[in-house]
């Protein structure tokens, strides 16, 4: 009985452990298709449209990095993944890339070995609470039943925050968003805690969004990023670099509707090294050279992405905060292209 | 005349591993066990190998480090200050809880649909056989996610007992409050409480014993033992001159008078739950999902225990009945009598593997959200740590110990009532 166990568990830790190979740019190469992990529904960060195809700002950098890498923004197998699942996908290399609004952790970059390539969203958990309990402040939240979603920082954090504040709460765990939504809405808890954005996002879909309120109280640094695997700095690079592409494309004005004008040739140095018009960085990656204007026609710069699917003009309805530019009060800086 | 010649004393050649019968299981055997021992060799460098290359190694010293998160059902005091081992340990509670409550649940529900389906009232024995066939033929998980809906969705939230005139009122005069929640019920106080022997001290494993509750254990086990002496002394009186003594009076007495006494020793009262600020406070607070799940897995698990006692019932022949009716006896002394101790024989060993059922189902706990061992040591632990192997290898090892537990128990009692062949 004990070696079925054994045996078991083994099979499974082999196979999961199995797949992880060191060339991960080749394996995408020759599979023609970019594996990446998203989330399993969530307005404006991914979430199928009408068509069932996905969109969001999750998925967008998936297409980003799809494009600069085969040429085809297309060309992406989307694994849907909850909070519990994510690690365990792209540890196993079920998935090459992990899009899902993910919090960059010393534990999960150290000791988890993944390697965060950046930051595509700056982000904060907050609590979102209906406007008939007349709560105004986190702090008020003494008692209070909190809905959280199972397997994230913000368990943790809404932890530290309580015991910081010398508050009792009760805590009921869920596992998706929607079963959240569903306990919410029906008053099984008082509050709903997770990343502020993802507040917003779940709000928009609520059927009297008025009625509810996001609290002012951020209770946490969430800096939301892909990540990879690590051991294949390599395909790393690749990733952090389109990230950067998009980042900077918006700083030097490149945008999807201008491209092709500026791939003419243009003044500034650095747009032409960025759009593969001048220097070999894409033959530096292991990439063609219009690497970088394949990820940036996918969705349009970083602004575009976000406008499309996060902006004010959206139901998600986020200001660009502190995911603004750097000249504009933002974190956003990429590195030079050079 | 011939003799019977000896058997050719041949010596041994190897092709005999094969061709002859006498070793040939054997060689068989051998081989098999050496592919499977290879295998699992195999097995096991390939992902020694594969941890080493991720960089990982594989160790369970994370179960020393401190948990973070909190988990909402206690049986023992807990703080996310506590280590991932604790956290383990109040899981495995929450399992065996479950494990428990269902399997009581699930086995009178059970019994009594069995019994009922074979009744010779039309209406009774078909809404039995609808409950069995709606409820075993659906998979339980399904069961678990719409008893938990209905509980959310029905119910009234904490907030509609506010206010001047509340949407809702707490029932049975006041005392139990039933929300969406879950169900605040009075739980019992002692004014004059004898407190609680601390185990273990900080160890992760330690516990609390309250004194009151032993000492009223101890109080009622010895009442019952008194009224099974009375029982006893009736049946020798009968025996020996056929008129049975009254003794029920006595035996309630045993039990009841010392209890009485020793709970107004200990000042019993009763706390109720009261709307204070979010939630109900005071009170036993069952949560929704301990109620779901166990609706859930016990109404479940009753309708395949239903067939087995209806199975057993069938098993014993018409005969026995009637030779018992032509004795006199009532249907309901038939019942308790003659046939259930017989069919008992048929029914426990495919009982066992039901409550193991139950208890390994009770893993879908976390669709509702009930932190039980795979909820917080293969959920969030497993999350938090990254060590899937570990956790994923130490949970099995519980619900291994868990199943072999009951099995055995089971077995032991599965013993005392078999025929008993001399």
């Amino acid at each position: 009985m004990k070696k079925t166990v054994l045996l078991g568990a083994l099979t499974a830790a082999a196979f999961a452990a199995g797949a992880a190979s060191a060339a991960t740019l080749d394996d995408v190469k020759a599979r023609g298709k970019l594996n990446c992990g998203i989330n399993t529904g969530l307005v404006g960060f991914a979430s199928p449209d009408a068509n069932g195809r996905w969109e969001g700002f999750d998925v967008a950098v998936c297409r980003a990095v799809a494009g600069a890498v085969l040429g085809d923004q297309e060309a992406v197998d989307f694994v849907n993944l909850t909070g519990k699942t994510r690690f365990t996908a792209l540890a196993s290399g079920e998935i090459d890339l992990l899009s899902r609004n993910t919090t960059w952790t010393f534990s999960r970059d150290v000791d988890l070995k993944f390697e965060f390539v950046g930051v595509n969203y700056y982000d904060g958990q907050g609590f979102i609470v209906p406007k008939e309990l007349g709560v105004s402040s986190a702090k008020d939240l003494d008692g209070a039943t909190v809905c959280i979603q199972t397997g994230t920082t913000t368990e943790l954090n809404l932890a530290d925050f309580f015991r910081a504040n010398n508050m009792s709460y009760e805590p009921v765990p869920i596992e998706t968003a929607a079963e959240a939504r569903q306990q919410y809405l029906a008053g099984a808890c008082d509050t709903y805690t997770t990343d502020a954005s993802g507040l917003a996002a779940q709000r928009a879909a609520f059927e009297t969004p008025d009625d509810h309120v996001i609290l002012p109280e951020i209770i946490s640094k969430e800096p939301l990023g892909p990540l990879v695997r690590h051991g294949d700095p390599e395909w790393g690079d690749i990733a952090r670099w389109t990230l950067n592409a998009l980042v900077a494309a918006e700083e030097l004005g490149i945008t999807s509707a201008n491209i092709d004008e500026l791939l003419n040739g243009t003044e500034s140095p650095e747009i032409n090294r960025l759009l593969g018009t001048e220097g070999n960085l894409g033959e530096m990656l292991g990439l063609e050279a219009d690497w970088a204007v394949n990820a940036i026609k996918a969705g349009g710069n970083y602004g575009e992405i976000f406008a499309r699917y996060l902006g004010e003009s959206t139901p998600v309805g986020l200001a660009r905060g502190l995911n603004a530019q750097w000249q504009d009060g933002g974190l956003l800086y990429a590195p030079p292209f050079r | 005349m011939t003799t019977l010649t000896d058997p050719p004393k041949g010596t041994f050649r190897l092709s005999m591993l094969i061709n002859d019968s006498r070793y040939r299981s054997m060689t068989i055997q051998i081989v098999a066990l050496i592919g499977f021992l290879t295998l699992i060799g195999w097995l096991t460098s390939n992902a020694a190998q594969n941890l080493s290359e991720l960089g990982r190694g594989f160790s369970f010293g994370f179960l020393g480090e401190p948990a973070g998160y909190d988990i909402n059902q206690r049986l023992l005091d807990y703080n996310n200050q506590d280590s991932h081992l604790r956290a383990a340990l109040l899981g495995v509670l929450n399992t065996l809880l479950i494990a428990f409550l269902g399997c009581i649940a699930a086995t009178i529900v059970g019994v009594f649909v069995g019994v009922l389906r074979l009744s010779h009232n039309w209406i009774v024995a078909r809404l039995m056989t609808i409950y069995v066939e709606v409820f075993r033929n659906v998979p339980v998980l399904l069961w678990i996610v719409f008893a938990m809906a209905i509980l959310i969705e029905t119910l009234p939230s904490p907030r509609d007992f506010r206010g001047e005139t509340p949407e809702a009122s707490m029932a049975l005069g006041e005392s139990v409050a039933i929300t969406n929640r879950g169900f605040y019920v009075p739980e019992p106080l002692f004014s004059r409480s004898l407190g609680d022997v601390h185990l273990f001290g900080n160890h992760p494993l330690r516990f609390d014993v309250s004194l009151d509750l032993v000492v009223i254990l101890a109080v009622l086990i010895a009442g019952i033992l008194t009224a099974r002496l009375i029982g006893r002394r009736a049946d020798r009186i009968q025996a020996a001159s056929g008129d049975r003594p009254h003794t029920l009076w006595y035996q309630i007495g045993v039990i009841a008078v010392p209890m009485v006494l020793i709970l107004t020793i200990l000042g019993f009262f009763l706390g109720y739950p009261e709307l204070k600020g979010f939630n109900f406070k005071g009170g036993t607070y069952l949560r929704n999902s301990l109620i779901a799940l166990w609706l859930a897995l016990s109404l479940y698990t009753a309708a395949f225990i239903a067939e087995i006692v209806r199975a057993g019932i069938l098993a014993i022949s018409k005969g026995q009945t009637e030779a018992a009716a032509a004795l006199g006896l009532r249907q309901r002394r038939i019942m308790s009598l003659v046939i259930l101790p017989q069919a008992l024989r048929v029914i426990i060993p495919p009982l066992i593997s039901q409550y193991l059922n139950l208890t390994k189902n009770s893993s879908l706990a976390i669709a509702v959200g009930y932190m039980d061992i795979t909820g917080t040591l293969m959920g969030i632990t497993l999350n938090q740590t990254g060590r899937e192997l570990e956790t994923i290898l130490i949970g099995m090892a519980i619900y291994l110990a868990i199943s072999l537990t009951i099995s055995s128990v089971m077995n032991i009692y599965n013993n005392s009532v078999k025929l008993k062949e001399r």
